[in-house]
């Protein structure tokens, strides 16, 4: 097999021809550092990656491949390669959280995800862009530069994992790590062709994740395939003592579920406040496809109504800048980061800490901060931050009623497709309004899956459909993925990503670069 | 010197009434901290005993400590306030530089523990009930030193040191209702109030309670009115005091304060104050710019703490005998007079005797022990008594020597030098040194007979009927024996010998 | 509820230590203005009988046993500070000379 071939293969397939010594790690590695380098760097490069770690995740593959040649017992994913968010804290590789006040921070401990992938012995490529602090739906909000969409290099890759996402579509990695406060994982993943899953709150450890909101933040798989964000799940999920907030539920049963292939007599429900106004033509037509699909398949398609849902993203809007605004209050240049002193005196702490944060934050998280400042605030508690909660129980209240009527839901999983880089900059509220139909599973903790939709028809760019599931159910949006995965792909004679444009080499623009660079 | 003007106690306390509270802050003796695993050790080396979550570094997490949760309802429970069913954390926001994560994990709306009460005993016996408001759990900050200046203190400062040992050290905060009718006795109930809380919970064995390393610290409120007027004046808070001396002057000097203030016409501001030792006065705080809006709002990192009926009265059943309970039936038992005991108590010797008499002791040997010649050993040496190095098992051992002859009190304090030498054993220093008495009539005799021989006009006048002169005779054979020998059967020689009746 | 203005803002950033311009000053409070009016449906969706949600899926009493578990070293604790010395982190005055 080709390496261009191989880095097009699912995980699992890599993982199966790693097992029957095909192939080895450190050639599958190797592939991908090759890709990575092709494609990520230079002007209209994907830039996917803050950090590429080839030296650790070579060693990783080496030492998989030695094990694996004296019989060794292995983990199942051993030796297949992941991208990481850059939000999550590693060790031996630097943590930005695409901030400038972590410029070259280095973590002295390991998140609890990153444990459990040093466990099953996956070499880590490297870090992958994001919104600064996960802040955003474009990517454009990093301080280390955009993430360009493998499908139209002039188009966001979503956000905030775009990097996480336009790694796996530019098959730059196999598999790669997300989180999902607002729709992170599953609206990158809806741009971009790709499957990515919010796990129900708790089902994945959140320490080690740099905090947003912490009430919604969740770290969940980001791949090519639903059975591959299954087997990811199972590698990260489970309980952990470090995370008061962490389900005891064992993460299994996910990767059978994906491969039961069958949703005969489920009861799908269209959540009627998720599709229809506001959304393009092209995105319901290829929803409505899906549906056609599974009712083939023999799911009965019944319509459910979530009223509280039009709350929803004001909610949203209030609970997580709230929560965001306390999160980031420890960077502040003392223990770790980045220190920025003020131009004039006086030098106090005070003042340092303000000229720090001032130079260290960029303007979206400054607008959150200051706003969820505000909804905290003395005599507006109760009217944002309180009220927001209570709205938070309506919408669990809309989901509880609706999953008394249907196993799962299905929307389509964005409004639109990609829209151009530096379109939405400037108008935060409209941004914001790209997470509605992502929303709702963070503010009521359940699980939610995105998977390709096929392709809209005004603009031949990706559509998400994002399956939901009640809280401890995400055995049931993978199984019910996998099954319209199969459905499509037998429909489009492929994966969606097949239809992607080849993408151009960048790699001698990239050196002259990186050259231009060292001679200066 | 401070340059506040203050008014005379007397002359203050004529014009206005004193309204109290107390926030008392006790840190917990758990191995680990409120929320991390990091080591809870007072006095090692700067950030030697903290870990990702104590110094709030990106992407950590807190996890309860149940210890400390036990250890607050322990407190709750003995300071009889009820306890929550359903308790929640909250976060405290404000910036500064000891405080990690830029807010303080504490409890806001439903603390653990709410509505109790403390009866607080003056030294003449006066009774205050004292309200508690709540007993609520949070973590300690970091301790910053402050560097340059010429006074180590905050003001004048080039720049500071943060060690973030102390950092998630499990507090709890005990806070009073508003305290009224104090009068003349505030400042002593202050100190009375806050010995009581010390002693409580170094009683629980919860806290290591010493307020010299700042486990328990005071925060006190203090207003004044004029008498008659039912609304508070504007009360201050002044900060950490942390001996118990300066409780009690710190509230005596605010009072003072703000009688001058209020009589100058100016309104009090309403500010949190700092006691200063040398000086004996207080100065206004540093001004906190987010003092006015700390945005409390639930830890969505934490989950709520549920107390079951049964886990309460777990912990109910643990709890040891209160304090003031302890003391009456103590005194009770040793049958010391009002006086004796107060003087046991204020020399911190209470565990001492009763480990004595426990340990077989009479009670009276236990005091005049402890309460002399120990105490005054260790007064010499500079050192708590208890920490000279004299076990309640060796004054039992004395004592019974001395109650068998063995030895005499004089005797005593020469083996007390010998155990606290390391000697051995009070009956191995008996041995080691030759301090047994003298019991052989047969070497008394001698002894004796070399005495009446030294001082024949002595010898004389008690034959003669002048019996008391046998003291002179007695001390002559008791320097000849190195005073080794028993006096009054050094005595009943004597006379036997010169054949007087004694 | 009230809109925001500059002074606002100029509150919010000093309660949030963000040194801020007076064009940011300017420019946020439009923006948080634009953004507080499309919330503020939020108040008056749920009445008070409905309770608030601070945790998605509700747990009680996660606790741990009080056990010590792994410490940085000094050398790891100070790894990040942008400043230290002596063993601890370093931070410029707390107070304004006066
Ligand atoms: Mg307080
Ligand atoms: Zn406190």
């Amino acid at each position: 097999m080709s390496a261009s071939a191989l880095i097009r293969s699912s995980a699992a397939v890599m993982a199966a021809k790693l097992a029957s010594g095909e192939i080895t790690s450190v050639e599958l590695v190797q592939a991908h550092l090759d890709r990575i380098a092709e494609v990520d760097g230079g002007e209209r490069g994907i830039h996917a990656f803050l950090h590429v770690n080839a030296e650790e995740a070579l060693a990783v593959a080496a030492d998989v491949d030695a094990r694996r040649a004296a019989s060794e017992e292995l983990h199942e994913l051993a030796g297949v390669p992941i991208a990481i968010k850059d939000l999550i804290v590693t060790k031996g590789q630097p943590t930005t959280a695409a901030s400038k006040i972590l410029e070259g921070w280095m973590s002295p401990y390991d998140a609890t995800v990153i444990k459990k992938i040093r466990a099953a012995r996956m070499p880590m490529l490297g870090k992958t862009n994001l919104d600064e602090f996960a802040m955003g739906s474009s990517t454009e909000h990093s301080a280390y530069g955009i993430t360009r969409n493998p499908w139209d290099l002039d188009r966001i890759p979503g956000g905030s994992g775009g990097g996480s996402a336009a790694a796996v579509a530019a098959f730059e990695a196999p598999l790669a790590l997300g989180t999902d406060t607002g729709g992170s994982i599953r609206q990158p993943g809806a741009v971009t062709g790709t499957v990515g899953v919010k796990p129900t709150y708790g089902a994945v450890s959140r320490y080690g994740a740099i905090a947003m909101a912490s009430s919604l933040d969740q770290i969940g798989p980001v791949s090519r395939t639903v059975l591959d964000a299954a087997l990811l799940q199972e590698v990260i999920g489970g309980h952990d003592p470090l995370d008061s907030t962490s389900l005891t539920d064992p993460s299994t049963g996910l990767a059978d579920a994906a491969r039961l292939g069958n949703v005969a007599g489920m009861k799908i429900g269209v959540v009627k406040e998720l599709h229809g106004e506001g959304f393009q033509a092209g995105v319901e037509n290829r929803f409505n496809e899906s549906l056609d699909l599974l009712r083939e398949a023999g799911a009965e398609i019944v319509e459910v109504s979530c009223p509280n849902f039009k709350y929803a993203l004001g909610a949203y809007y209030l609970i997580m800048p709230s929560e965001a605004s306390s999160n980031l209050a420890k960077f502040d240049g003392v223990r770790f980061g980045n220190r920025t002193l003020p131009t004039d005196a006086p030098l106090t702490i005070e003042r340092v800490m303000a000229a720090t944060r001032a130079a260290g934050f960029g303007d979206e998280v400054k607008r959150r901060i200051i706003l969820g400042t505000y909804a905290l605030s003395a005599g507006y508690y109760d009217a944002y931050y309180g009220s927001a909660q209570r709205v938070r129980t309506l919408v669990q209240r809309d989901f509880e009623a609706a999953f008394a009527q249907v196993d799962v839901l299905i929307s389509p999983t964005t409004p639109t497709t990609a829209f151009k880089l530096g379109e939405k900059i400037d108008d935060p509220l409209s941004m914001y309004l790209l997470d509605i139909a992502t929303i709702p599973a963070n503010l009521a903790g359940i699980p939610g899956l995105t998977l390709p939709g096929g392709l809209a028809d005004e603009d031949g760019l990706p559509v998400g459909i994002q399956l939901l599931a009640p809280a401890r159910e995400d055995a049931r949006v993978y199984r019910v993925g996998a099954v319209l995965e199969s459905l499509l792909e037998t429909k489009w004679g492929g994966p969606i990503l097949d239809q992607a444009p080849a993408l151009a080499s960048t790699a001698d623009e990239a050196t002259a670069k990186i050259a231009a660079e060292e001679a200066n | 010197m401070s340059n506040e003007t203050i008014l005379s106690f007397e002359e203050a306390l004529e014009k206005y009434d004193p309204v109290l509270g107390f926030e008392v802050h006790v840190e917990l003796n758990t191995k680990t901290k409120m929320f991390s695993s990091a080591p809870n050790v007072f006095g090692d080396e700067p950030n030697s005993n903290v870990n990702e979550v104590c110094l709030g570094l990106p992407g950590v997490l807190p996890v309860v400590n149940k210890k400390a949760v036990e250890s607050s309802i322990l407190i709750g429970l003995a300071l009889n306030c009820k306890i929550a069913p359903h308790s929640t954390f909250a976060r405290k926001q404000y910036f500064y530089p000891d405080t990690p994560k830029n807010f303080q994990t504490s409890q806001y709306d439903d603390p653990i523990c709410y509505d109790g009460w403390i009866d607080i005993e003056l030294e003449d016996g006066t009774v205050f009930h004292v309200e508690i408001e709540r007993a609520h759990m949070e973590e300690d900050a970091g301790k910053l030193t402050h560097m340059g200046g010429a006074t180590g203190r905050i003001q004048g400062a080039d720049y500071s040191l943060v060690d973030y040992n102390r950092s998630g050290v499990p507090l709890v905060e005990i806070v009073t209702k508003t305290i009224e009718g104090a009068g003349s006795r505030a400042p002593e109930l202050a100190k009375a109030y806050v010995a009581a809380i010390r002693e409580i919970v170094k009683n629980l064995g919860v806290s290591d309670a010493k307020m010299e390393r700042g486990n328990v610290r005071c925060d006190a409120n203090v207003s004044l009115r004029p008498y008659g007027q039912e609304k508070f004046g504007t009360r201050t808070e002044t900060k950490n005091v942390n001996s118990l001396r300066a409780v009690e002057n710190a509230v005596k000097f605010e009072i003072q304060r703000h009688a001058a203030v209020l009589d100058s016409g100016v309104l009090i501001t309403q500010e949190t104050r700092h006691w200063h030792e040398d000086t004996k006065s207080t100065t206004s705080g540093r001004p906190k710019s987010d003092a006015d809006d700390y945005r409390y709002f639930p830890e969505p990192d934490l989950v709520p703490i549920v107390t079951s009926a049964a886990w309460v009265e777990e912990l109910r059943a643990t709890l040891p005998e209160p304090p003031a309970e302890r003391r009456k039936r103590l005194q009770a038992d040793w049958g010391y007079t009002d006086m004796e005991f107060r003087d046991v108590v204020n020399a911190g010797l209470m565990d001492e005797i009763e480990e004595t008499v426990t340990a077989g002791a009479t009670a009276a040997a236990a005091r005049k022990w402890w309460m002399g010649e120990i105490a005054r050993r260790a007064k010499l040496a500079d050192v708590d008594p208890a920490a000279l190095g004299v076990s309640p098992a060796v004054v039992v051992e004395i004592e019974k020597l001395i109650a068998s002859g063995a030895i005499n009190d004089k005797l005593a304090r020469k083996v007390l030098d010998g155990v606290l030498e390391g000697e051995g054993t009070p009956t191995e220093v008996v041995a080691k040194r030759g301090l047994a008495v003298v019991s052989d009539d047969g070497a008394l005799q001698s002894a004796i007979d070399e005495a009446l021989a030294a001082q024949p006009d002595v010898a004389e006048k008690i034959r003669g009927g002048k019996v008391q002169a046998v003291g002179a005779i007695v001390g002559g054979v008791m320097k000849v024996t190195r005073g080794q020998a028993d006096a009054a059967r050094v005595r009943e020689l004597i006379l036997k010998t010169l054949g007087v009746e004694g | 509820m009230a809109a925001i203005n500059r002074d606002d803002v100029a509150h919010l950033a000093q309660l949030a230590h963000i040194e801020m311009s007076d064009e940011e000053l300017e420019s946020m409070a439009t923006e948080l203005a634009v953004i507080v009016d499309a919330v503020k449906s939020v108040s008056e969706a749920a009445g008070a009988d409905v309770p608030a949600t601070s945790h998605p899926i509700p747990l009680t009493n996660v606790m741990r046993e009080d056990v010590v578990g792994h410490v940085l070293t000094v050398e790891e604790a100070l790894s990040g500070a942008p400043d230290a010395a002596d063993g601890r982190f370093k931070v410029p005055a707390i107070l304004e000379e006066s």
